[in-house]
């Protein structure tokens, strides 16, 4: 349940898997927040974001107020998931029945599946978790996309690029290039648009 | 245009990690040198000033502990400069013995010990509280409440250092150093200072005698007189603040990042109008008329505070003095168990303790969501912390596990502080070993008190390991130690090329500096030879080499051995996103669960690339996570996973 000042407040989640790219991809969408001229807070957990863990960033857009870097329970707006068993954990913790989902389909085995002591969820299982935890949901191969463009790690930024299309935040391509190029190369910056723009196209 | 962000304009609205912010607060307040160790959450306030070192004219060392850091940073207060030390909360433990004796001798040019603490040990072997150590040496500590905050009371820090002559604690947490927000950029002094440093004074002039601790009672009564002025001016200052209703049915007291967890819980009950905040920046001393005047308000009070209840306690001991307040007051914090004693707070736990003392319901989302969202989290495998993929790590203890089982006698590691310590965790059929861990450099003090316990009937041989970046921190007396006494100990230094668990930061051992210049490195072996041990040294990739070394040691009887195992980390900036093999399983060799090896790879190896297809029942190669170490190659008893040598174009 979110109180009035938490309802002008919006709170976003970057979940993954430690070496997706989650920390670069938070940093980004609030520095072009702040740009914009909101109030962003980040909260993060990276310190075990080597060594396999999952890793997650908590984003508070507020016009006016700094918020607490961790959000309640139940109160995400959005969630935005480099994984889909990350997806599926952040939602069990942090959903509610208007929450919306941007999700990369391509999994990443825990250690517990790869020995073969746990099982990872179907696609079906996870699916009707979807279905039944979000309102909306868009779930695509953002692993692949950054195959094609020569990186798996660029799934970040076309996950970014997929937010810009939900119109779900005050974003779009002209701030996404007017913040990269503040850190970066002009060819990693091309690299990065394109990475952007296939993102977009994921949303319909 | 390609910015430092830290060197910002003033004016300018910039988005700062609460670390980074910290920094540009020292950068505002003039810092000449800024030292520390590294360690999860506080390196990025070193390692962002080294970026603009050249720049803003500093002199920034990541020193070989917390203790020489506060000393090399002292030196420079002594000569009339300003500067910082950083370190983690247990690093302050480490710096303690040399801090007790500069709390007593004071300090000239400002000086701030930055200590970013870690509640529930999210990165962490324990949740270490060095608040407890502004209290017993006498020093003012200052916690930020937001990034702003970080920014301003490190400038203010300096400031207040240098008006009273000691040394001031800023104290941060992970929350707020790893944590991002907005601040507002302040500007650069126009000056730098000159160092100079004067001794030839009476031995009670702060100024211009002798920087030393003595005559000791003379001296400790000046550093009580120095509390008087930090008493009077945390009175005034803009980091205390009180919102809320003027008589409200209840005060709560908090500081640090527990202030915006407890600003959220009281919107998200509505009591706005009956709760009170009274958010501390000044925590030590506190500053006794404004925090009476506030007691004085409400019959119910709650301290909201990670980890141990320091702010509880002192309210109390303060309340308990103040006739004006004796009786009729109720408090609620940790002793009576309104929030948790251990760990760290959030909202919702902030929620739930004033739901609790004001008897309310919290709202909650619909039950059916909640019992789908129940059986959903049911099904989710966990995602336990491994080695990443390519670790040299997983090499080296698979070395170790195979050695002492052919040695037969139950040998067992002492575990130290570092990605290793990882290997404490042993998984129920796994190699990992490492039945103790503690602080860094207490596994090779520990083996060589097991290394002695034979006159008692212990006889299992005793390894113990320690990283690089360990080694030069704290592990050498104890070698020293263990060599003196003839403690017959394996100590093995898994030496991946860097402090890599918190970053890749240089260590006395890299060639290159924090500022990046060419420095003289101490070489491990050469000290360890000195020392007077056996030292060999391996690539922990080449597993053959690495098992025969740790046999034959393990066979050697009565002295101490070194085996150091070199390979640089995995993510390492040289070998990060660069694969040495190209590796492939070949389906015809691998025979599945027909093979009789029970999957040696994936359930034993646990490599987070070699994965089990569950469709062709075989071992399999994710691609996209493997780093293309080769290391899995030895362990197929079919010879089925292949490595191949990646062109170089």
């Amino acid at each position: 349940m979110k109180s009035k000042s938490q309802k002008v407040t919006l709170n976003l989640i970057l979940t993954g898997v430690g070496g997706q790219g989650n920390v670069m991809a938070s940093r980004t969408l609030a520095g072009m927040l702040v740009d914009a001229g909101y109030v962003a807070t980040i909260g993060e957990t990276f310190g075990m974001s080597q060594r396999g863990g999952s890793v997650m960033s908590h984003l508070r857009i507020s016009p006016d107020a700094v918020r607490s870097p961790q959000i309640p329970r139940g109160a995400a707006d959005v969630i935005v998931a480099l994984e889909p068993l990350e997806a599926l954990r952040v939602l069990t913790m942090y959903g509610n029945p208007e929450v919306s989902l941007i999700a990369n389909s391509r999994s990443i085995d825990p250690v517990g599946v790869i020995t073969g002591e746990r099982d990872y969820p179907s696609e079906e299982t996870i699916r009707s978790a979807f279905e039944r935890l979000t309102a909306r949901y868009w779930l695509f191969d953002a692993t692949a996309a950054g195959l094609s463009l020569g990186n798996p790690v660029l799934s970040n930024i076309v996950m970014i690029g997929a937010l810009a299309g939900t119109g779900l935040l005050p974003i779009d391509r002209r701030m996404f290039a007017k913040e990269i190029r503040k850190t970066q190369s002009p060819e990693k910056c091309a690299l990065n648009l394109k990475a952007f723009d296939a993102g977009v196209s994921m949303i319909k | 245009m390609h910015m430092t962000k830290l060197l910002s304009p003033a004016k300018s609205k910039v988005l700062f990690l609460g670390n980074e912010a910290i920094a540009r607060g020292a950068l505002e307040a003039g810092v000449s040198v800024a030292t520390g160790y590294p360690g999860t959450p506080s390196s990025e306030v070193i390692e962002s000033l080294a970026r603009v070192a050249q720049e803003r004219n500093l002199y920034v060392e990541w020193s070989v502990n917390e203790k020489v850091a506060l000393e090399v940073a002292a030196a420079a207060s002594f000569a009339g400069l300003r500067s910082m030390a950083v370190m983690k909360q247990n690093g302050v433990n480490v710096a303690s013995d040399f801090l007790l004796h500069l709390t007593a001798s004071g300090t000239r040019g400002g000086i701030v010990l930055v200590s970013c603490e870690d509640p529930g040990a999210l990165s962490s072997v324990n949740e270490g509280e060095s608040r407890y150590f502004a209290g017993m040496l006498e020093m003012p500590l200052l916690e930020p409440a937001d990034f702003q905050e970080a920014k301003d009371m490190t400038k203010w820090a300096f400031e207040l250092s240098e008006a009273i002559g000691n040394v001031v604690m800023l104290r941060s947490v992970t929350r707020m150093s790893h944590a991002s927000g907005n601040v507002v950029c302040g500007k650069f002094p126009a000056k730098t200072r000159k160092a100079a440093f004067e001794y030839g004074g009476p031995i009670m002039d702060s100024q211009t005698g002798p920087m030393i601790s003595t005559p000791v009672v003379a001296k400790h009564l000046l550093r009580r007189q120095k509390l008087k002025a930090v008493c009077a001016l945390f009175e005034k200052s803009p980091f205390n603040r009180y919102t809320g209703p003027a008589r409200p049915d209840l005060l709560l007291i908090t500081a640090s990042a527990c202030w915006l967890y407890a600003v959220e819980a009281v919107e998200m009950l509505g009591l706005q109008k009956r709760v009170g905040i009274l958010k501390l920046g000044t925590t030590w001393p506190l500053p006794p008329r404004l925090v009476s005047g506030h007691l004085r308000k409400a019959g119910k009070i709650l301290i909201v505070e990670e980890v141990m209840a320091f702010l509880e306690e002192n309210v109390k001991v303060l309340a308990a003095g103040d006739p004006k307040l004796s009786g009729g007051k109720t408090f609620f914090g940790k002793y009576d168990g309104t929030l948790p004693f251990a760990g760290e707070l959030n909202p919702d736990i902030v929620a739930d303790a004033l739901a609790k003392i004001f008897r309310m319901k919290r709202g909650s989302l619909p039950s059916s969501y909640l019992e789908e969202a129940r059986k959903t989290a049911a099904l989710l495998p966990p995602r336990e912390q491994t080695f990443c993929a390519g670790c040299p790590h997983r090499a080296s203890f698979w070395s170790i596990h195979n050695a002492i089982a052919l040695d037969g006698r139950e040998g067992f590691v002492c575990g130290d502080i570092g990605c290793y310590s990882m290997a404490a965790l042993t998984p129920a059929n796994g190699y990992w070993t490492m039945p103790t861990l503690h602080s860094m450099g207490s596994g090779t003090g520990l083996a060589s008190g097991f290394a002695k316990l034979s006159p008692f009937g212990f006889q299992k041989p005793v390894l113990t390991v320690c990283g690089d970046s360990t080694f030069y921190h704290a592990v050498i007396p104890a070698l020293i130690n263990a060599q003196h006494n003839r403690a017959d100990i394996t100590f093995i230094v898994l030496d991946n090329q860097g402090t890599a668990m918190t970053g890749f930061q240089p260590h006395p051992g890299i060639e290159v500096n924090a500022l990046k210049e060419s420095v003289p490195a101490v070489d491990i072996a050469s000290i360890c030879r000195a020392i007077g041990a056996r030292v060999a040294l391996c690539d922990p990739f080449d597993l053959a080499a690495t098992g025969a070394a740790l046999t034959d040691f393990l066979a050697e009887k009565g002295s101490l051995k070194v085996l150091i195992l070199r390979q640089a980390c995995a993510l390492s900036p040289e070998k990060k996103g660069k694969k040495t093999f190209e590796m492939k399983v070949d389906e015809d060799l691998c025979l599945g669960d027909a093979c009789g090896c029970n999957r040696l790879c994936t359930r034993i190896f646990r490599c987070p690339a070699l994965v089990w297809d569950r469709k062709k029942k075989k071992a399999a190669i994710d691609e996209v996570v493997c780093a293309g170490c080769g290391v899995c190659a030895s362990i197929c008893p079919r010879k089925a996973i292949i490595k191949m040598q990646k062109t170089v174009l």
